[in-house]
């Protein structure tokens, strides 16, 4: 069994980290320019990222490597590049966590939809393999296959990374709020979302962006429903945002936060962690409230 | 007549493409919205009917149905996609001028952002509601959107963005095509984007899905405000 896994099997709570885009666009990465490519030219800005999750108190932090698959990459002409940028940002944030920290490969939806054939699943799956391998080659624990909002994209993913490596397979989608319910853009809902990568062998299911905490609770409510065991990871943005006076400022700040943790940790969320929007500050706030509650069921 | 008119509705709904497409799988072998479309051309259909009560009646059924929340992205797309092939058809009657477009609008997604899934959608239904779509592709600045909007005479920009990061430049290039041209409306759309933000930035309209905009420029075309 993988070490992050026997760890949630005590039934302590895990936290993961805050948001990368948002954070990289504050050290000056350029509107329009590939955010992965700043693994080779800007190691250090992602080193301190990175370092800055593991301060605040992140168990696992993840990786600059959210777009470096072959279709995204491709629009920058950096496809070739795939493996390097991959591998670099493992080693960027295997480098910041040390030995004690865990560390998650961010892989995320290529953008093509399977229906439209304007790619195909074996594409599909070739360059989630070269990412994986990449991933394992420098030291990832897992893979968190994040943002996803079709089922067939995410089973090719989860194939890739299963059968290509031995790394953990975390996979998050990320829903909207309808008058229904909940479902991704491809209308699945968090429940047959559980159903169908439980099957496909994930280690841990969740959801990511798309909602602020407090609507997580929801989600996370409905992923239950299915099973009451398979851990889940949860990536909260920090609200949708608006603008005053010019800046864009996120609803659920890391003092709002404060008492919607212990409601997402009393529903059964192994890992808490950030999406767009959060910071340093929110995962200090996370760290603190789940610390406790972790010294508690000691 | 009417019932070839009705099957390219229908094709146009379900999302059948041609005859080569797999999928809906229970029209599988049968002709798609390309063909029949190319049929109803040769039986001497007008393209006007063509135009207005095969393709509009389809994908207004699917506008609907997107904005009820009973269909979703991937039946859109095909939707659309079965659509504008077919649309290729009619360009040469656009040319001409035996069709006219309803008006005009331009469209981009907002400078920093790359998608265009979103965009390309309404840009689809807008068409097949028939208005002409001046489509500026991905990552356009204002002054790009401001080039475009002289150029072409429109009274309507659409800016489409899909992350929360780039929602901000909606903010400047909202301002800067308002400071620069009278009387041009400002329609924002998009995943991260709400009715609250669009107001936030001064953004004249917002729709949560492409019929909301394509019902929209029909009612302002009636009230001759275009």
């Amino acid at each position: 069994m993988h070490k992050i896994s026997e760890l949630l099997e005590t039934g302590k709570v895990l936290v993961s980290d805050g948001a990368w885009g948002t954070y990289l666009f504050k050290k000056g990465l350029l509107s329009g320019t590939c955010p992965e490519e700043w693994n080779l030219t800007h190691y250090d800005d992602v080193l301190e990222i990175a370092k800055s999750y593991i301060n605040a108190g992140s168990d696992i932090i993840s990786t600059n490597s959210f777009g470096a698959n072959v279709f995204k990459l491709s629009q920058y002409n950096l496809s070739e590049k795939l493996s390097d940028i991959c591998r670099s940002s493992v080693e960027i944030s295997r480098r910041a966590a040390g030995k004690d920290k865990f560390v998650m490969a961010s892989l995320g939806p290529t953008g093509k939809f399977l229906i439209m054939g304007d790619v195909t699943s074996d594409e599909l799956y070739d360059s989630f393999r070269q990412q994986a391998i990449a991933f394992e080659t420098s030291g990832a624990d897992a893979v968190c296959i994040e943002t996803f909002y079709a089922l067939d994209e995410a089973e090719q993913a989860i194939k890739a990374v299963k059968e290509n490596t031995s790394l953990a397979v975390f996979c998050t989608f990320t829903f909207d709020k309808t008058k229904e319910g909940f479902n991704t853009l491809t209308g699945i809902t968090p429940q047959q979302m559980t159903e169908s990568l439980i099957l496909c062998g994930a280690d841990v299911v969740g959801a990511n962006c798309g909602s602020g905490f407090e609507d997580m609770i929801e989600i996370v409510n409905m992923i239950r429903l299915v099973s009451s065991r398979i851990p889940i990871l949860i990536q909260a943005n920090a609200g949708l945002p608006t603008i005053e006076n010019g800046n864009l400022i996120y609803s659920e700040t890391p003092e709002k936060i404060k008492e919607i943790i212990p409601k997402i940790i009393d529903t059964g969320v192994n890992i808490i962690g950030g999406c767009c929007g959060t910071t340093p500050d929110h995962i200090k706030v996370i760290a603190e409230i789940v610390n406790r509650y972790n010294q508690k069921i000691k | 007549m009417n019932d070839i008119l009705n099957q390219i509705s229908l094709c146009i709904e379900k999302g059948k493409v041609n005859q080569n497409s797999n999928f809906p799988v229970d029209m599988k072998g049968l002709k798609g919205a390309v063909e029949l479309t190319q049929d109803a051309l040769l039986m001497g259909i007008s393209a006007y009917k063509v135009l207005n009560i095969g393709f509009l009646t389809g994908m207004q059924i699917v506008g609907e149905k997107f904005k009820e929340g009973k269909i979703f992205l991937p039946e859109v797309l095909i939707s659309a996609k079965a659509m504008s092939s077919s649309m290729e058809l009619l360009k040469p009657y656009f040319k001409s001028g035996e069709i006219n477009y309803r008006g005009k609008v331009v469209m981009g997604t907002v400078a920093g952002d790359l998608h265009d899934i979103g965009k390309n959608i309404v840009k689809m239904v807008l068409e097949g509601g028939g208005w002409e779509v001046i489509d500026l592709g991905v990552n356009v600045t204002a002054e790009k959107f401001i080039d475009a909007i002289k150029l072409n005479s429109v009274k309507t920009v659409g800016l489409s963005a899909l992350l929360t990061t780039t929602m901000q430049n909606m903010n400047d290039i909202s301002a800067k095509i308002k400071a620069e041209i009278n009387d041009v409306t400002v329609i924002v759309g998009g995943a991260p984007v709400t009715k609250a933000f669009a107001n936030s930035i001064n953004a004249d309209e917002y729709f949560p899905d492409p019929q909301g905009m394509l019902d929209y420029l029909n009612k302002k075309l009636l009230t001759n405000n275009l």
